[in-house]
């Protein structure tokens, strides 16, 4: 038998802790009559609708610098590609490939200023990006309130200015890739269109660590004096996983949106960046090693235990504690990523 | 620092504008509360009051962290830790109905041994997160905010037998949002109350603060603050002399978290209110905000930096939304300003601090 099962690594104790838990509740699920294929066909969708914003750690692990806490700064960039189309009303797969047209060069823009500001604070890569994304999101909160958007069902009914806090994408472009290709089986209900999206984007992803540059910045991330004595611009290497993770965080809200149904603006963007570090590291990954299996596999473990834990404990305790759950496990997980001692560090 | 000693050479040296390259922050901040104060037009008297009453409210929670920073730990975002244990303390004397001064100072005994448990806690977890400290205490704080409301909404009443309907949700478990300090409110600013001249002013409450700094500076004069610092300048040097760091440290996030716990405490007792699951919530961020206003940094920080940064902090914090009411016609622009400003001065004070020390 192979001795790795018998003595799990580090890494594998948060998906082995959350698996075996996700299990159980399922099985408690089936026991107290709940409808398993209705909670599934609910995690697969969740699954899709974070998976991209998951995918988004995966640059910023490999170029070195740590979990992408900034992941607002990509946030931001996709919710005004939505705005943009929506103020265009521009509806179907049309208005989601112009949301995600006019996001990426601002993706572009504010990940490679990202990454130049990352090379300056080497070392506290975390906490900077943490702060900055509190930052952009605060500040991004006047500029809704000022900001030259027209559409009706964009702005406030009273007053004539300043955005919604929620604005309905149903009538737009809300689920066309969770009902593209759809279809049921046992009852459970699958987002095909949704989830092949987010398989793509992990293709590609992985393909990119492939590629020269991919290997290029994973050389800067793992060992950065031997990069550079290979020949490897780290700074340059690092911005590139800056760049790609902020983009990939832009696209990965635009799809979150398009599932959700809702663009939600001012503070719905500040917190997002911790359930998808909780989600990689769940998955495997650890601050200076991640593979796109981690994102996949973590994604699902953390999605469904959300998705499920809610009728759960309604039907076993007749409360809900899935914000608690959430908090606990979440952070739970980024605090023993953060306190172990192969996690890397400066 | 090579930018900055040229820019220096370059211009007049001046005694201002050294100051002003040596202490960009407090600085700028100092600029942006002038203007915030002449375009805003508030009345004087309103804007003392004001003032006064919240330096007396949050500088003992903003002194609180000077103690980690010196030993070398950074900014400790898990302060939160200990304005929880003062939460839980305050319900426990609401519930047994403790009134006035007496029961504030059992509160504040009653806090001191639940905020060293997870002050150790905390230690424990920042040794093991050497170099990312301030990330992991900030997760830390959010992680203890779970286990927090999984005590409060659902273990009393259920594990712990408490029964008062006033307190608990009408469910029969679970502690209500909110919780009335009536007994309490302004217990500590109405023992020595002075209003000269429409002039609010605790004297009591600022005595406290007052007493604090003096047993600060007291401390790092003593043997543990000299080891504290210690540690704090060079651990590895801290070390090899037969100090034993990994302790320090701990009891350095202990101090820290009983001193927030007190400083929760005197906050709350002048707010009057509980939110239960919200009071704690922004502790720590403004807290670290204020002291990096005031011009400290990660690796250093003191009693006047702290005092000064919570100044300025709170300035800025009542004259903006009426400066953003008078420029653009809407308070809700200058409230999401300021915690922009509160965010952003942490992004750049951090960032500053990084860049310069390479």
């Amino acid at each position: 038998m192979n001795p790795r099962l018998l003595k799990p690594s580090p890494r594998t104790v948060p998906r082995l802790i959350i698996g075996a838990f996700v299990l159980g509740l399922l099985v408690l699920a089936a026991g107290k009559q709940l409808p398993v294929h209705l909670l599934i066909s609910d995690s697969l969708v969740r699954t899709g609708m974070n998976g991209i914003l998951v995918l988004a750690m995966v640059p910023s692990i490999q170029a070195g610098l740590g979990l992408n806490f900034g992941l607002p700064v990509g946030i931001i960039c996709g919710l005004i590609g939505v705005l943009i189309a929506v103020e265009a009303n521009v509806s179907g797969l049309a208005g989601l490939a112009l949301s995600v047209a006019a996001a990426v060069p601002l993706a572009l823009l504010a990940g490679s200023v990202y990454g130049r500001l990352l090379n300056r604070v080497k070392g506290q890569e975390m906490m900077v990006g943490t702060y900055l994304g509190f930052a952009v999101v605060s500040g991004m909160c006047v500029f809704w309130l000022i900001a030259p958007f027209t559409n009706p069902i964009l702005i406030w009914v009273i007053g004539g200015t300043g955005l919604r806090y929620t604005t309905s994408l149903r009538h737009l472009f809300g689920g066309v890739l969770d009902n593209a290709w759809a279809f049921s089986l046992w009852g459970v209900k699958v987002p095909t269109g949704l989830l092949l999206t987010f398989l793509l984007a992990c293709l590609l992803v992985h393909c990119h660590s492939r590629t020269r540059g991919g290997m290029a910045m994973h050389a800067a991330g793992q060992n950065p004096a031997f990069a550079t004595a290979s020949g490897v611009n780290t700074a340059k290497a690092r911005i590139q996983g800056a760049t790609l993770s902020t983009l990939l965080g832009a696209i990965g809200i635009i799809i979150y949106a398009q599932s959700f149904g809702f663009l939600q603006l001012y503070l719905a963007p500040l917190m997002m960046a911790f359930p998808a570090v909780a989600a990689v590291l769940i998955g495997g990954a650890s601050t200076r090693q991640v593979t796109v299996g981690n994102v996949i596999i973590g994604t699902l473990l953390f999605q469904t235990l959300l998705t499920i834990s809610l009728p759960v404990a309604q039907a076993v305790i007749g409360s809900d504690v899935t914000e608690v759950i959430r908090l606990i496990v979440a952070n739970g997980t980024i605090l023993y990523a953060l306190t172990r001692l192969d996690g890397g560090g400066q | 620092m090579r930018a900055p000693a040229a820019l220096r050479r370059s211009t007049n040296p001046g005694a201002w504008s050294k100051l002003a390259m040596e202490n960009p922050v407090p600085v700028l901040f100092l600029a942006l509360c002038l203007a915030g104060v002449l375009v805003a037009g508030m009345h004087p008297v309103f804007l003392i009051n004001e003032m006064i009453g919240r330096m007396a409210r949050n500088s003992f929670l903003v002194l609180s962290l000077i103690i980690p920073v010196q030993a070398g730990l950074g900014l400790n975002f898990g302060i939160v830790l200990g304005a929880m244990s003062a939460q839980a303390a305050l319900a426990a004397v609401t519930h047994w109905q403790l009134p006035g001064l007496f029961g504030l100072s059992l509160t504040a005994l009653l806090a001191v041994p639940i905020a060293v448990a997870l002050g150790a806690f905390a230690g424990q977890v920042l040794n093991g997160a050497r170099g990312r400290e301030m990330i992991a205490s900030m997760i830390l704080g959010f992680f203890m905010n779970g286990v927090y409301q999984l005590v409060f909404l659902f273990m009393v009443g259920t594990v712990i037998p408490v029964q008062n309907p006033v307190m608990l949700l009408p469910q029969g478990f679970g502690l209500r949002n909110t919780f009335e300090l009536t007994s309490f409110k302004y217990s500590l600013d109405n023992l020595l109350f002075v209003a000269p001249g429409g002039i609010a002013i605790p004297l009591a409450t600022l005595a406290v603060v007052t007493g604090l700094c003096l047993a600060m500076r007291w401390l790092f004069n003593t043997k543990l603050g000299q080891d504290l610092r210690a540690v704090g300048s060079e651990e590895h040097v801290a070390a090899v002399a037969g100090l034993k760091t990994n302790r320090l440290r701990i009891t350095a996030v202990i101090f820290s978290t009983v001193l927030a716990a007190w400083g929760q405490i005197i906050f709350l007792q002048n707010i009057g209110t509980v939110n239960t699951y919200n009071s704690h919530d922004q502790t720590g961020m403004f807290a670290i905000a204020a002291l990096l206003v005031g011009g400290a940094t990660v690796r250093r920080a003191t009693v006047g930096q702290a005092l000064l940064g919570t100044f300025l902090f709170h300035l800025l914090f009542i004259v903006s939304p009426f400066a953003g009411q008078r420029l653009l016609g809407s308070p809700q622009v200058g409230e999401y300003f300021r915690v922009f400003i509160a965010y952003g001065i942490i992004c750049i004070a951090l960032g500053l601090h990084s860049w310069r020390r390479r």
